[in-house]
């Protein structure tokens, strides 16, 4: 195993940076260190001014996602062995503005959650009597796998039309509002319908399926949207079959 | 909170690449999904044809021989092999996609991709051969 590797880290720094620049670093190779040890060698050891996010180094925050050799990353899970020879080339998630070197403005993604009512919605008030929402486990397995998302936005910077149309409400929100309409306690499916089946909702989707492919959780989001588009067309036809019915 | 959600969306000393107009060759699965759209073409055009074939067997036998000489030009029957091949291969990336849009679930468990993508297939070659069968009998 080589003795060491280099990193080609994306450096923008607004008050000197007009584009970004690639900054080279050598770090060591360690059997168990991942993309984002190296990093944190470059910042301890190496050169204290460059800015990058992370939080659990265990795959649980979803802070420390970014490009790595062109493909979104979640760096605490991805192995500085598996790229070896190097140079291995470290760039701020795709399709969100830079604030710094590494770092990338979610802001944009946080209204979009917001716009997809991530929570249940009820407006009966508890109905048990202890005021809890009684669910199977066949009723929790319905969703599960769309509650998994770490909001680590890989998703978000694998998918096209993300980067052509900013304003798509993209992949992990929808999974997420999927998550909530398949949720046996939630009401809440027609007031997110509404917001989704206009513009920037679930129909700016091509299905390129990328989402899915980046996705380190599992999560599926390609697979929720489409879902949630067949969900809308039957509603669609079932309210011209039956107008009267809703 | 409020501040996050309402913080400016433009910000002078941000850094905002753009999307390159060749992004789809950035990858070969974004070249792969690029195809899978262009070849939608390859499907409006042999519905089209089909919708000619039925309405020149429609005006009589006379009109279907005028069709069917023009469908024997060998341009036509070059393209025809190109149209084909776009069409198997939307055909069998769409079958391939259909199980993460559709959710079965028989006595509570999620019935098997590879079942949904058979079962798409097997429909697709049974309404072909009865297509094929109607069209050898004409
Ligand atoms: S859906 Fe997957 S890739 Fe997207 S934010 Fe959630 S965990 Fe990350
Ligand atoms: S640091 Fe938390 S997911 Fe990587």
């Amino acid at each position: 195993m080589a003795a060491t590797v280099t990193v080609e880290v994306a450096r923008y720094r607004p008050e000197r940076d007009a584009e970004p620049v690639f900054q080279q670093y050598e770090v060591p190779v360690r059997h168990e260190w991942v993309v984002l040890d190296a990093l944190t060698h470059v910042k301890d050891e190496i050169d204290g001014s460059v800015a990058f996010r992370w939080s659990c180094r265990m795959g649980v925050c979803g802070s420390c996602g970014m490009m790595v050799n062109g493909q979104p990353t979640l760096t605490c899970a991805s192995y500085l062995t598996d790229h070896l020879p190097g140079p291995i080339r470290i760039e701020p998630l795709r399709h969100f503005p830079v604030i710094r070197d590494l770092v990338v403005d979610l802001a944009s993604f946080l209204r979009k959650l917001r716009r997809v009512k991530p929570w249940i919605v009820r407006d009966d008030g508890p109905v048990e009597p202890e005021g809890e929402y009684r669910q199977t486990p066949e009723e929790l397995e319905r969703y599960h796998q769309f509650s998994q998302c770490i909001n680590c936005l890989l998703c978000y910077s694998a998918c096209p039309i993300v980067g052509l149309e900013p304003d798509f409400t993209g992949p992990a929100a929808i999974a997420l509002a999927q998550r909530y309409n398949l949720d046996s306690r939630d009401r809440g499916a027609r007031e997110r319908l509404e917001a989704l089946s206009g513009d920037h909702g679930i129909w700016d989707c091509t299905f390129v399926g990328e989402c899915t492919e980046v996705c380190p959780k599992n999560v599926d989001p390609a697979g929720a949207i489409q879902q949630y588009k067949l969900a809308s067309a039957l509603d669609t036809l079932r309210s011209f079959v039956l107008p009267w019915g809703k | 909170m409020a501040g996050t959600l309402d913080a400016p969306r433009y910000h002078g000393r941000w850094h905002r690449p753009r999307t390159s107009v060749f992004w789809w060759l950035e990858s070969w699965r974004y070249t792969r999904f690029v195809l899978r759209e262009l070849t939608s073409v390859c499907v409006a055009w042999t519905a089209l044809v089909l919708m000619a074939y039925v309405g020149a067997a429609g005006l009589g036998a006379e009109a279907l021989a005028t069709f069917l000489s023009w469908m024997g030009a060998p341009w036509l029957v070059a393209w025809h092999v190109v149209v084909l091949a776009g069409l198997v291969y939307h055909s069998v990336s769409w079958f391939s996609l259909a199980p993460s849009a559709m959710v079965v679930r028989v006595g509570g468990r999620r019935v098997p991709a590879s079942l949904i993508v058979g079962g798409n297939v097997a429909a697709w070659v049974v309404v072909s051969a009865a297509l094929l069968w109607l069209a050898g009998r004409a």
